[in-house]
């Protein structure tokens, strides 16, 4: 019981404290780092199921740090004094895409990343910026939402930059970094205006506090447009693809978690925090912006070169799909009509679908590099003589990202295009066409890379580590597509109703009541 | 009037800091726009917590018979702002750290000559 109540800062701990303890233990062997590394990211994922299974099965979970019980969530004067970690199915979920992608790169990296090439650093910063996700997540607390959305900052650029020794990855971090700490900045200060108005940092607190007044708004202003920067939404989207493209596979798959973590972000200040003030103008917003990214970037995939950045703008493409279906929730999420839920549902179901398909196309084309030493499309090919596994998983991971079916990306695009299609057919319409685009630009890249005569470069196939990450991967873009009823019913539908009604179960959750 | 000279001085580092990030074209200069605008939103935080007249909030340290009435400043702003300048003092060296790297690599610092990635 004891234990099962401190679940949720176990998760944020856990990885916090082996990102710190991994390098001492590789001044011991790198054998006892790899163990150490694989203990710790074990014991995340469980906890984070764990978790899950609570949520899932009895609500919201909430944790009160330095409090006598962990449900004390209240001080002596019935005013929340106390930092809160609140569990809701919406953070629960974000938290299982954060294990997926998360234990996957751990696991790649361990076959990856090589020794006396920053193996133990990279690994540790991996780890830190999973706990900083996981407590971006899992937060209750205004203030605390910008530590931990600093802690993502400073570990994502480290794991950008750290290949130092080439020229480009500390260019792409450099750039990178500009913006994140400018979104940081902006969240900052909407903190600084919400307190200064209300006196409180409590998200539970001060959602039941905002009226909509002028400083409210100013706030939300800055709260939108500081995450849109750490989500890479067109315009703000020049960083993404540079740190996409230029990371390691293990590392860019972690990046893709924490850009979906800072659109959970947006999502729980609109939905929640600002549930009743939200008002349309800002979902024609962020249904435009979305809409923007989707055509922006896949126009960009299309000239692309280079394998690395080709998926990255695939990546930034989708991030406009859950921006547009998000977009129509909240432009309806007054009047809750049917197609607002489906849309919501639509934008949610995305992110893990997303996380899994983009997942597997950036760990293979980390598994190209590393066969051939390079990622340039002109010189690439013939690769699937000797490349079967990976050849097989790109192929799976680009037809599921275009959206075909029966893999995963089908079910949850379905589910957007129904409903954007309602609010508006033109931008459905869009939605299509750019879906089209992106399969002819991934038809090129597989035929390029891997068709064609066998050439005579001496390949260096994936380690068995690395196939376990891609193939962990691969299992859930074709579970998810097969079954995506299940995962609907019992995962998604509660997420999104988290967001779309949850508004007062999460009050009552910390406030009492 | 007086009283909300902090806040005028803390928009007025805010949109300094903009300023030099637009308008500049050197890494250095870059980072100590951001550094600008760091300290604008650190002394705002700072300026929301003052309290005129008020005392140290240490319930043990108050000044023997305090009446009701002395306020005590707020302390969480304060809080804020410490654990605002050390995250700021991370980021900076962070930033200087790859300023440093990319002069190492490409013998300058300006913006216009390094954008080895562009589209």
């Amino acid at each position: 019981m004891s234990f099962a109540m401190h679940v949720p800062i176990l998760a944020i701990a856990a990885p916090l404290l082996g990102a710190f303890s991994l390098p001492l233990m590789a001044k011991v062997h790198h054998r006892l780092r790899d163990l150490w590394a694989i203990i710790v990211g074990a014991f995340t994922v469980a906890m984070i199921v764990t978790l899950a299974v609570q949520v899932f099965g009895g609500g919201i979970q909430v944790y009160t740090l330095g409090a006598e019980a962990p449900d004390a969530t209240l001080g002596p004067e019935g005013f929340p004094i106390r930092i809160t970690l609140v569990a809701d199915a919406m953070g629960a979920f974000m938290a299982l895409i954060s294990a997926l992608l998360g234990g996957a790169a751990l696991v790649y990296a361990l076959g990856f990343a090589q020794d006396g090439k920053g193996k133990t650093l990279s690994m540790s910063l991996l780890l830190l910026l999973w706990a900083g996700m996981l407590g971006l997540k899992l937060t209750g607390d205004l203030f605390n939402f910008f530590v931990f959305l600093e802690i993502t900052t400073v570990a994502a650029c480290g794991l950008i930059a750290y290949r130092v020794w080439e020229s480009r990855p500390p260019e792409a971090a450099f750039k990178t970094l500009v913006m994140f700490i400018l979104g940081g900045l902006m969240v900052l200060l909407a903190v600084a205006l919400l307190y200064g108005e209300y006196g409180a940092l409590n998200m539970a607190y001060l959602s039941n506090q905002i009226g909509g007044g002028l400083i409210d708004r100013m706030a939300l202003g800055l709260l939108v447009g500081g995450l849109l920067m750490k989500a890479g939404a067109v315009p703000m989207h020049m960083w993404a693809p540079d740190a996409y493209g230029e990371a390691d596979a293990n590392t860019a798959i972690v990046l893709v978690a924490n850009t979906q973590a800072g659109l959970y972000g947006l999502l729980r200040m609109l939905f929640t925090l600002y549930g009743g003030a939200a008002t349309p103008e800002v979902g024609w917003l962020i249904t435009s912006l979305g809409a923007l990214t989707v055509l922006v970037t896949v126009l960009m995939a299309v000239v692309q070169h280079r394998l690395g950045r080709l998926v990255a703008y695939g990546a930034v493409s989708q991030i406009g799909y859950m921006l547009l279906a998000a977009g129509v929730a909240l432009v309806t999420v007054g009047a809750r009509p049917e197609f607002g839920q489906l849309a919501l549902q639509g934008s949610v179901f995305h992110m893990i679908n997303d996380a899994a398909c983009i997942g597997l196309l950036f760990l293979c084309v980390g598994a190209v590099h590393r066969a051939t030493g390079t990622g340039d499309l002109r010189s690439l090919g013939g690769l699937a003589h000797t490349e079967r596994w990976t050849s097989g998983f790109f192929l799976l991971g680009a037809l599921a990202l275009a959206g075909i079916p029966p893999l995963n990306g089908f079910a949850s695009k379905l589910m957007i295009y129904q409903s954007v299609f309602m609010l508006s057919p033109i931008l459905a319409a869009l939605a299509v066409l750019a879906s089209i685009l992106l399969l002819a630009v991934f038809v090129r890249a597989f035929q390029g890379a891997f068709l064609g005569p066998r050439q005579n470069v001496v390949s260096k196939p994936p380690s068995p580590a690395m196939l376990i990450g891609m193939g962990v991967l691969a299992a859930v873009v074709i579970a998810f597509g097969l079954f995506p009823d299940v995962m609907v019913r019992h995962v998604v539908a509660p997420a999104a109703e988290a967001l779309w009604t949850g508004r007062d179960a999460y009050m009552a959750a910390v406030l009492g009541g | 009037m007086i009283g909300n000279l902090p806040f005028v001085a803390a928009m007025v580092l805010v949109v300094l800091g903009l300023w030099t990030l637009m308008t500049r074209r050197n890494l250095i200069k870059l980072v100590v726009g951001i550094v600008l605008i760091e300290n604008g939103v650190n002394l705002l935080l700072v300026s929301l917590g003052y309290v005129r007249g008020g005392v140290a909030p240490i319930y043990t340290y108050a000044p023997e018979g305090t009446p009701v009435d002395i306020p005590m400043v707020m302390p969480t702003p304060q809080a804020l702002t410490l654990t605002s300048i050390v995250i700021g003092v991370a980021t900076t060296a962070l930033l200087l750290t790859l300023a440093v790297l990319i002069h190492r690599h490409r013998g300058t610092l300006d913006v216009r000559k390094i954008r080895e990635l562009r589209g």
